[in-house]
């Protein structure tokens, strides 16, 4: 059947773990990872709670196909209601983590309550425990990583962490696992900080097994391994250049936001682009680029590992930092670099390096930092509440001090922490905070691509790209083009990519297998894999109805469709240049139809007709 | 006339030796189309996949018809993705 239907619940006020069978009747109708886990929360938990409080719980969760031979199944995440927005979170992440948790036995770790004491939890196949967390409390990821392999003496134990920024309240800290792996957006850091729980250890040796159908099973994950080979950007593109390629792409198409959104093209952005990573530099002859890595069972490799020049002013007599480790992403790159007004590689790699140490998402991280430069530019703050830093766009020097600064929980850092909204709101500028439900922008601007404004202001967590990636179509052209200018007809390409989205981020692969993969390519492999019968309408309707079911959560919070917008900015202010100059994003044509085409009623309700299609109760 | 053509990710081969960057200014006759552009530097047609004039899109068919004119920027990439 793929789960192992076994849930580890525990109790952290009263230090108990308990083990319970998984809800395989919930399973059949929500999959698993995202769909699976969030519905154990909206059941378990008051969406009006406290994020930071007792009452909120946090659920690692992984899907029917982590840890299986199927391609990119590696994944898992972190459900919660998160600070940063007030709305359900879940982080998806890589590396080895997920599936170590599935093979030590267990689908999902239930967390609630809150420890008094800081601990972490050692899962060793059927065995988990609390153990005190006192000599890492206060560490570092990477200094936590280390002396939990040093006390455990098993280099094969696979870590979650929470970092430094998160115990000192940072509302945007990740969960950081393999040292450079992020559970990154929405503060789920910072709820399992709250908690008082430091880190998840992990060693599994029982495997995946309960296939239903073994044999169908290996040649449905073939045939998939095979689209992803022979496809040319899962196959070559990716791997060579990962996603950091769409800097110059979108840069181009008039979308790269600049100077905390300013502008929608940076004069900067072939000096931070991916082909950029694999030219020498001039210092020292060598490459920001040292190789791509894969996670667990990916025949993709996208991802970047690099190398900081050991004279650059960032990393001087820290050799901690020489060696190389998770470099820049697109998203990262962009909100680090464009929208900084930053251009020097070597100080975007440093500031990602830091955030992975300290478990920061280098998303809010940047695109703060950016209003906060807008903020001191403009007057609206000064060095008497940075510091003394000169907060200005393209400065290298403040980008390196503010993410010191954020990872330490200290001075000016502290502000930064608060996230953008929060930030802008302390210092009466409000609207100069590029958010939408308190979550800062990823790297597309919407007066230049249409649907991602539309994208954006309905995410369930926040702004947020990988809710509905509609720039594949409106760029990329996958799986069809369309015209990124117009309005017309994104609505309903938002609910495709936001329902088929939510399929994917249930089932234990990566969004990025959507590259290539539609659908009709995932459902042989879950249908081959898991108990019942498994089709593409199935899991089209499973994604449909988690997406409803997150709304409804939200709704409950205290969300309504005032939430679903976009800052001033992007609706009032117009683009400066490139193919989308003079326009803005007309986000007040597309949500009507947005919430028709989702079956909501005028106010963005669920009707009851469309609660009762997909089985809502 | 002068344009300014650009070969991204791993089409940055084709451009000439020495080039720094991803971008050269180049002479083309008048009435070129961005295909005989990218003919002309031996771009294999299977690699050319997204093809930007001005930062705007264009098809397939309109790679063949469009006519460049002077101070044009044509951008090129392989198949690509990210996010």
């Amino acid at each position: 059947m793929a789960w192992t239907q076994k849930i580890l619940r525990v109790n952290l006020s009263e230090g108990k773990v308990d083990s319970e069978p998984l809800n395989m009747e919930w399973a059949q109708s929500y999959l698993g990872q995202r769909g699976l886990a969030s519905k154990y929360l909206v059941e378990e938990i008051d969406p009006k709670c406290d994020p930071l409080g007792p009452d909120n719980k946090l659920i690692f969760t992984t899907g029917p196909l982590t840890g299986t031979m199927a391609s990119t199944g590696g994944r898992y995440s972190v459900v919660t209601k998160g600070p940063l927005t007030g709305a359900i979170a879940c982080s998806n992440s890589g590396g080895y983590l997920g599936p170590e948790l599935k093979m030590a036995g267990w689908d999902m770790i239930i967390f609630e309550g809150k420890s008094p004491k800081p601990v972490y939890l050692f899962v060793n196949n059927d065995s988990a425990e609390l153990l005190p967390a006192d000599a890492i409390w206060g560490k570092t990821v990477w200094e936590a990583d280390k002396i939990l392999h040093d006390v455990h003496q098993d280099s094969q134990i696979r870590i979650a962490c929470v970092g430094r920024s998160a115990e000192a309240g940072c509302l945007y800290s990740a969960i950081i696992n393999d040292l450079h792996r992020a559970a990154g957006r929405s503060g789920v850091g910072t709820v399992m900080a709250s908690k008082n729980l430091k880190a998840l250890v992990c060693r599994g040796t029982k495997g995946v097994g309960n296939i239903k159908d073994p044999m169908g099973f290996m040649q449905a994950t073939e045939n998939g391994k095979k689209i992803l080979r022979e496809n040319a950007v899962t196959g070559a593109g990716l791997p060579q250049y990962g996603t950091q390629v769409l800097m110059n792409v979108i840069n181009e198409t008039g979308a790269l936001p600049t100077n905390n959104m300013q502008k929608v093209q940076f004069a900067g952005a072939s000096k931070i682009s991916g082909e950029a990573m694999h030219e020498p530099r001039k210092s020292d002859g060598k490459p920001n680029l040292t190789t791509n890595a894969a996670c667990f069972g990916c025949t993709i490799a996208c991802g970047r590992i690099s190398t900081i020049d050991k004279n650059h002013f960032t990393v001087q007599n820290k050799p901690e930092y020489w060696g190389s480790s998770g470099g820049l992403e697109y998203e990262a790159a962009w909100a680090l670099g464009a929208d900084t007004g930053v251009d020097d590689l070597d100080t975007l790699t440093y500031a990602n390096f830091v955030c992975n140490e300290d478990g920061m998402d280098p998303i809010s991280f940047g695109a703060t930092v950016a209003a906060a430069m807008e903020l001191f530019e403009t007057g609206a703050i000064s060095t008497k509440e940075t510091g003394g830093i000169e907060f200005k766009f393209g400065s290298s020097e403040a980008l390196a001090k503010a993410v010191e600064l954020v990872a330490a929980g200290e001075g000016f850092g502290k502000d930064l922490g608060l996230g953008s909204k929060r930030l802008c709101e302390k210092y009466g500028r409000p609207e100069l905070s590029m958010t939408v439900k308190g979550q800062e922008f990823p790297a597309y601007d919407p007066r230049g691509i249409q649907g991602m404004g539309l994208a954006y202001a309905t995410s369930n967590r926040g702004a947020c790209h990988l809710r509905g990636y509609t720039v594949a179509s409106e760029i990329l052209g996958i799986p069809e083009k369309t015209d990124p200018l117009v309005p017309d007809g994104k609505a309903g390409l938002v609910k495709a990519f936001q329902d088929a989205t939510a399929a994917f981020d249930s089932a234990g692969i990566c969004i990025f297998t959507s590259f290539a993969w539609s659908l009709d390519d995932v459902a042989p492999q879950i249908n081959t894999a898991c108990e019942g019968d498994w089709s593409t309408e199935r899991l089209l309707e499973i994604g449909e109805r988690v997406w409803n079911m997150e709304r409804e959560f939200n709704l409950k919070a205290g969300f309504t469709k005032k939430d679903d917008n976009l800052p001033p900015r992007l609706t009032t202010e117009k683009a400066d240049s490139g193919p989308a100059a003079g326009k803005v994003n007309e986000l007040d044509k597309m949500l009507p139809e947005y919430y028709a085409v989702r079956g909501w009623d005028e106010q963005g309700v669920p009707t009851t007709d469309t609660r009762q299609r997909l089985g809502l109760s | 006339m002068e344009i300014t053509f650009k070969l991204f990710a791993t089409l940055g081969d084709y451009l000439p030796a020495g080039v720094q960057g991803n971008e050269i200014e180049i002479e083309v006759a008048e009435g070129s189309s961005p295909n005989d552009v990218i003919k002309q530097h031996n771009v294999p047609q299977e690699m050319v996949h997204l093809v930007l004039l001005n930062g705007v899109y264009l098809s397939a068919e309109e790679r063949g018809q469009s006519v460049m004119r002077a101070g044009d920027a044509l951008a090129v990439w392989p198949p690509v993705a990210g996010g």
